[in-house]
């Protein structure tokens, strides 16, 4: 080579040079995070995974041993609730927003209020549920808590099936319309269908969203030391039994919580994946 | 439809009453279903409102007693009931500033390497990974925050930061206190770890609009990658990290349980960066099971406030990244 490289191009070379070693710095400083929650939460929960867990009921303070199995039959009953008021409710605003309200303003309006119902502090949905569904009961109950979860689960549902609907190709609706269907039967026969998988990834994603929401829980579902299937009393769950266990002073307690953190984050990520794969199918066919 | 099946003239008249009753019922089922989906989907503005104004009408002796003096009002006292939000709203925004601060440009790092230097093969198992850890419920974060990270935070960043910049003019009362691995600036860090995988997703998500050909044109103009990130894909997509980061701090303001287990809990004025606080979501977490009167109507009055801060957060993430969709012709 007979010309240097200018300074101007040194320059230019060093700040890439920087700025994309600063970008391999960040990307691996989520990985190193990722990895290290991943160590503890592994190490400490599968210490803590005995047959037991799933035997036997919190414990008493101060006494040994104990399992979560009232904490995980009332965390699957009260999600499984609030899962199945939010399928039908959610898939048919969905389809209300794609196939009718397409343009309006008050779609508009909802689509946009929905979007922020998604990210809305959900301790704050535990007051409003507590205002309207425990203090005029009189009691906490787990149904308090499945209402909690659905006002959560409720805009997740709708804003996939609505997005996942509108992925279907018109004419696939203008030819079933031409055959003379009616249009609620084009919607749930046809677009409805065409668009299951991606409806599916949306109701697992609801799912693994609402199984870890600890803070609408506590002012709703509240806790139980014991196994109850009764869903108009307080009832034990997960995440409550987590927060108390973890911030107890006894030894077998924190030990339960770890147990049970390991459980629920398990779910979450295998419903998340579970997600992915029927998303990808959907995106094949 | 049917005529050509149907060769008399009795048949055809059948028929076509048929036909009719049958458009008839179709139609009254048509507009059974346009309702019903309709009704549904009004249910989300209902229960805006419904949390609005049950917050409201909960909160108000509390508004009723300390007016708009209670947004700043530095008191917290339970027997005499005397309340101000003061406190809190410091907690919270302090903690969620401190967030901000250390997640954005680590996100923005993040969404840089996955959309421009990583190898393609790479790119959807890091992409997903992220993801993953953005699915991970809060709960936990608060757990690896007040059992592995707090004891690590105390011996290895607040003493030696105490030590090096705790007798500095002016910054020296930002870095006192007690160095016990809990306080405001704990929380901010958790609240990091939290957003950072949410603000990142969000982030490479907007920058993957930029058309292709403009990012290829600068390049072709012999533009390095990182000129071509600064000066092309970033003002393309400007408004769009923008929203992303807000979306990131409407979360980190309305997050509980990351919070709770790390900030101390103490509702005292926060007088340095590692003094124990508390935020509007932990002081409902732990003071709403025992509350009773005045108490109880404070707890719901810092609630709506809470809400009303994330509300208009969210909504302004929500129109800048639709504002970016449009852009690019969504």
């Amino acid at each position: 080579m007979l010309m240097q490289p200018s300074p101007l191009y040194r320059k230019r070379k060093r700040t890439n040079l920087l700025g994309l070693t600063l970008s391999m710095i960040a990307m691996s400083f989520g990985l190193i995070a990722l990895f290290w929650i991943l160590f503890v939460l592994f190490s400490n929960g599968l210490a803590a995974l005995e047959l037991t867990l799933f035997t036997n009921d919190t414990p008493a303070p101060g006494s040994e041993g104990g399992g979560l199995r009232n904490a995980i039959v009332g965390s699957m009953m009260i999600v499984g609730l609030a899962v199945a008021v939010s399928t039908p409710i959610g898939i048919l605003a969905g389809i209300y927003l794609t196939e009718y309200g397409d343009t309006s303003k008050t779609a508009e309006f909802t689509r946009f209020v929905t979007d922020i119902m998604l990210s809305a502090p959900s301790i704050v949905l535990g007051l409003f549920v507590y205002a309207i569904a425990v203090a005029t009961v009189g009691n906490f109950s787990g149904y308090a808590g499945s209402l909690a979860l659905s006002l959560i689960a409720i805009p997740v549902v709708m804003r996939t099936t609505e997005n996942m609907l509108r992925l279907v190709p018109g004419s696939l609706r203008e030819a079933a319309f031409a055959l003379g269907a009616p249009r609620w039967k084009v919607s749930t026969m046809v677009t409805l269908r065409a668009a299951k998988s991606g409806v599916i990834t949306g109701l697992l994603l609801a799912l693994a969203r609402i199984s870890g929401e600890t803070a609408p829980l506590l002012f709703t579902a509240l806790n139980n030391q014991f196994y109850s299937t009764n869903m108009g009393a307080p009832m034990a769950n997960l995440p409550v039994v987590i927060f108390q266990f973890a911030m107890s002073p006894y030894e077998n307690w924190i030990q339960l919580a770890w147990g049970g953190a390991l459980l629920i984050t398990l779910a979450v990520l295998a419903l998340n994946i579970l997600a992915r794969v029927f998303f990808r199918e959907k995106v094949k066919a | 439809m049917n005529t050509s099946q149907s060769p008399t003239s009795s048949d055809e008249g059948k028929n076509s009453v048929n036909m009719e009753a049958i458009a008839k019922r179709q139609r009254l089922q048509d507009v059974v279903f346009h309702r019903t989906t309709q009704s549904f989907s009004l249910l989300v503005l209902i229960a805006l409102v419904g949390i609005i104004v049950s917050l409201f009408v909960n909160a108000w002796p509390t508004f009723a007693k300390f007016g708009a003096h209670f947004l700043w009002y530095i008191e917290w006292d339970i027997i005499n009931q005397e309340f101000g939000a003061a406190i809190s709203i410091v907690g919270t925004v302090l903690s969620a500033g401190i967030a901000m601060l250390l997640a954005v440009p680590l996100a923005f790092g993040i969404a840089v390497f996955l959309t421009e230097t990583c190898p393609v093969w790479l790119r959807r198992p890091l992409g997903t990974a992220i993801e993953l850890l953005a699915a991970v419920p809060s709960i936990i974060y608060g757990m690896f925050g007040l059992f592995v990270f707090a004891p690590v935070y105390a011996d290895y960043l607040q003493v030696p930061l105490q030590s090096v910049l705790g007798g500095m003019p002016m910054v020296g009362w930002l870095f006192g206190g007690a160095t016990n691995g809990l306080g405001i600036m704990a929380a901010g860090i958790i609240l990091a770890f939290m957003v950072l995988p949410f603000v990142a997703a969000v982030m490479r998500d907007v920058f993957e609009i930029t058309p292709p050909i403009l990012r290829e044109s600068a390049y072709g103009l012999g533009c390095t990658t990182w000129e071509v990130v600064r000066k092309v894909v970033l003002p393309y997509t400007q408004t769009g990290v923008i929203g992303g980061i807000m979306l990131g701090l409407g979360r980190a303001l309305g997050e509980t349980m990351a919070v709770t287990f790390v900030i101390g809990n103490a509702n005292r004025m926060p007088n340095s960066l590692f003094s124990p606080g508390t935020s509007i979501a932990s002081v409902l977490a732990n003071e709403f099971g025992e509350a009773e009167g005045l108490h109880f109507n404070t707890l719901f009055a810092l609630g709506f406030l809470l809400f009303c801060i994330t509300f208009v957060v969210l909504a302004m993430a929500k129109w800048l990244i639709v504002r970016t969709e449009k852009a690019k012709g969504h």
